[in-house]
């Protein structure tokens, strides 16, 4: 029944190495043109440095996209996953014709409204009405459109008090929503948007994934890019996963991501050192699953070598959300004891947790090594992030921010009048309709 | 239902995304479709440009009259510079407030687009939106001082007649100047920063070349169309023939300006919108 809306072919994308970071001085421009016809000649005349005088070309560019082909039907909410590098907001620059491919193409049917940023063009000087116009226009919307629209997305920012105050005036609390509001109200027919919801409170993240939830609904196509997996699991469908510039796997969403996070799992490990210990290696792993998941079994092992003789050696692991507020905490001694440690010694700690009460979602585990001998605490700089999958909790609905960050193992409790035991309201219930 | 939707499907407007060409075509209808973006720009820069100051507006009235007190001292009293019979300090007057409007409007426009790649860099709309506003905006300040010149050229008794119906022309003679130059240091700027130093230079190097301070009638007659290949030599003449009706030397002047505009203007266009896909991956 749905047709093809995005279609691209061979899309490739290449940038030289530091042309995002930084610009040209018109000096080296000038210089370069001098020195290339200088280089040629030499080029010419010397046969034992035939090549790499001339710059430019060869080796210094990468393909932030290289050869990605998909369809995309209407009404799909895709979700786009992916670590850092891997193409993920070239892709989305692209659809949102910021920037033109190198080669291939697409082929869009509908407008296409991007969010990527919120707040794009808002100017701190300006009341929030006078925001509100500014950054519909900078998103396209008419003006007509706006005017119809005001009191809704003054009301969903809920700024009502201070329409009429400077933006710079605001808590960042409330210019998120205010920009987020416009944004929200985006009529077009796609739309891309790219880990907006990383700011903003969790009751606001919450809104707007429901308002997100609500505009896929409404038969519009959505793109979306985020870290936050619960996030990407709450509203998408369909996904796939990009690294270093290429699909590397697509299809039903919670698999596409169950994928990943494996993935990500084992990432390479750069040792860390702190002034009595070294870490070898830190591994934060499912036991008996792919992914780490809610209520399953989870093991934390960290791989050190002592930098001098340890009396009395002890470590401590706390458990971060991703907005860094502490969950859990455990300390080592008090489950067992380790025997004195000499220099340049390898061993391990760790813990093996079971029935993780973790929700879905982002987390950093913090370390602290110790020598209780000398009474020394040493925190580890590195924070090592996790992902829990999001499983099925509470009957499998949806997790948002009012569920916290912990899942309880819980069981309802009710004591009703007689005429409403669950006997009674069966045989009512079945009379009813 | 399907008749609904074949409907809705037939209006959609489809795109195609494809590499950059060499050639790309100026397509001023897209620039049109985004004219509330044009509009909303420019409010925002005549809004936000006097916030929080003290004396707001007045600072547009402030600058070019301080210029012509210092211009009308040193030039016309001191050094006696001719002004074609007319009073030096509105002869002086009536060429810096188109200069004025041609200076801010390089300015801002060159600075434009490195000054919005917040923009740039997360929104698509056609770039030429950005100097083009930036040029629009300098309009306010300029009217607000054309009251006061106005109000000089009363009080000296001078009656510009109907050739005053003139003047919104060479305004936009002007912006088209500040436009043009705007187009291509503002793609230039892009790439290369060095243009912001350029800028403060040229401007003042171009208000000398300006018969701003004196009249261009000291020029020899041979060597007025070569000096007016300097178009803003051509829109203060113009002003002057306009607003005081008399100008020694408007006539072959004025086309070959507007000549040298045309080209340069065009080019710009040209160089801009080839340069445009770049923008936001090297701004």
């Amino acid at each position: 029944m749905a047709e093809v809306v995005i279609r691209a072919e061979h899309l490739s994308k290449r940038y030289a190495l530091g042309q995002r970071e930084g610009y040209r001085l018109l000096r080296d421009a000038i210089t370069d043109a001098a020195a290339r016809p200088f280089a040629r000649l030499r080029n010419l005349f010397s046969s034992t440095n035939g090549n790499g005088i001339v710059a430019g070309q060869g080796d210094d560019t990468i393909w932030a996209l290289n050869d990605v082909s998909f369809e995309i039907k209407r009404g799909e909410i895709v979700g786009i996953i992916g670590p850092n590098g891997a193409g993920k907001s070239t892709l989305l620059k692209i659809l949102s014709r910021i920037t033109k491919p190198t080669r291939g193409y697409v082929e869009i049917e509908g407008r296409v409204g991007s969010l990527l940023e919120v707040g794009t063009g808002f100017h701190a000087e300006l009341s929030g009405r006078d925001n509100i116009y500014l950054n519909a226009a900078i998103l396209g919307m008419r003006k007509l459109e706006v005017a119809r629209k005001f009191d809704e997305i003054v009301s969903f920012a809920e700024i009502e008090k201070f329409i009429d105050t400077p933006v710079k005036r605001y808590s960042s609390g409330m210019y998120v929503r205010l920009a987020f509001a416009v944004a929200a109200h985006l009529e077009t027919e796609i739309l891309v948007v790219d880990e907006v919801l990383a700011v903003g409170d969790a009751q606001f993240q919450k809104k707007c994934l429901s308002k997100l939830r609500q505009v896929g609904t409404e038969g519009r196509t959505i793109l979306f890019v985020s870290h936050n997996m619960a996030a990407v699991r709450g509203i998408c469908e369909t996904g796939f996963q990009l690294n270093q510039g290429r699909i590397i796997g697509s299809g039903e969403i919670n698999e596409v991501i169950d994928r990943y996070l494996a993935q990500v799992i084992t990432r390479n490990f750069v040792e860390v050192e702190t002034p009595s210990f070294v870490l070898n290696n830190v591994s934060i792993e499912p036991l008996n699953a792919d992914v780490i998941k809610t209520f399953e079994t989870m093991e934390i092992r960290v791989a050190l070598t002592a930098k001098r003789d340890i009396g009395d050696p002890g470590m401590y692991v706390g458990i971060l959300t991703a907005e860094n507020t502490r969950v859990a905490g455990l300390d080592f001694k008090d489950f067992a004891s380790v025997p004195p440690i000499k220099a340049g010694e390898p061993f391990e700690m760790g813990f093996v947790i079971d029935e993780l009460p973790l929700l879905g979602g982002t987390y950093q585990v913090e370390i602290h090594v110790k020598d209780m001998a000398k009474h020394k605490i040493e925190r580890v700089a590195n924070l090592f992030q996790f992902e829990v999958a999001e499983t099925s909790v509470y009957g499998g609905r949806k997790l948002d921010a009012w569920f916290g960050s912990v899942g309880l193992k819980a069981t309802p409790i009710k004591e009703l009048p007689a005429a409403l035991s669950d006997e009674a309201v069966r045989h009512r219930t079945a009379l009813v309709p | 239902m399907t008749a609904v939707n074949s409907q809705s499907k037939s209006s959609l407007p489809s795109l195609r995304i494809e590499p950059a060409t060499r050639w790309p075509s100026i397509d001023l209808r897209e620039l049109w479709e985004y004219r509330e973006l044009l509009y909303f720009l420019t409010w925002r820069d005549i809004k936000v440009r006097y916030k929080q100051t003290v004396l707001g507006a007045t600072w547009a009235i402030i600058q070019p009259v301080f210029m012509m007190v210092v211009f009308s001292l040193f030039f016309g009293k001191l050094a006696k510079v001719p002004s074609d019979g007319v009073p030096y300090p509105v002869f002086a007057f009536c060429a810096l407030l188109p200069w004025q409007l041609f200076a801010h409007a390089v300015g801002e426009s060159s600075n434009s687009l490195v000054g919005n790649q917040q923009l740039i860099t997360k929104v698509y709309f056609p770039r030429l939106v950005i100097p083009l506003s930036a040029v629009i905006s300098g309009l306010v300040d300029f009217l607000v001082a054309l009251i006061v010149l106005i109000g000089l050229i009363l009080w000296y008794g001078i009656l510009p007649g109907w050739k005053m119906v003139t003047l919104p022309g060479f305004i936009l003679f002007a912006m088209c100047t500040a436009l043009a130059v705007g187009l291509w240091l503002s793609a230039l700027s892009v790439k290369y920063r060095d243009v912001r130093y350029v800028i403060a230079f040229l401007v003042q190097f171009w208000l000398f070349i300006t018969p701003v301070a004196y009249a261009s009638s000291i020029v020899p007659e041979k060597w007025r169309a070569i000096y007016a290949l300097n178009p803003m030599a051509g829109v203060v003449e113009g002003f002057r023939w306009a607003l005081l009706g008399k100008s020694s030397s408007l006539g072959s002047m004025l086309w070959v300006s507007l000549f040298v505009v045309l080209v340069t203007l065009l080019g710009g266009l040209y160089y801009f919108r080839r340069m445009e896909h770049e923008f936001a991956d090297i701004v």
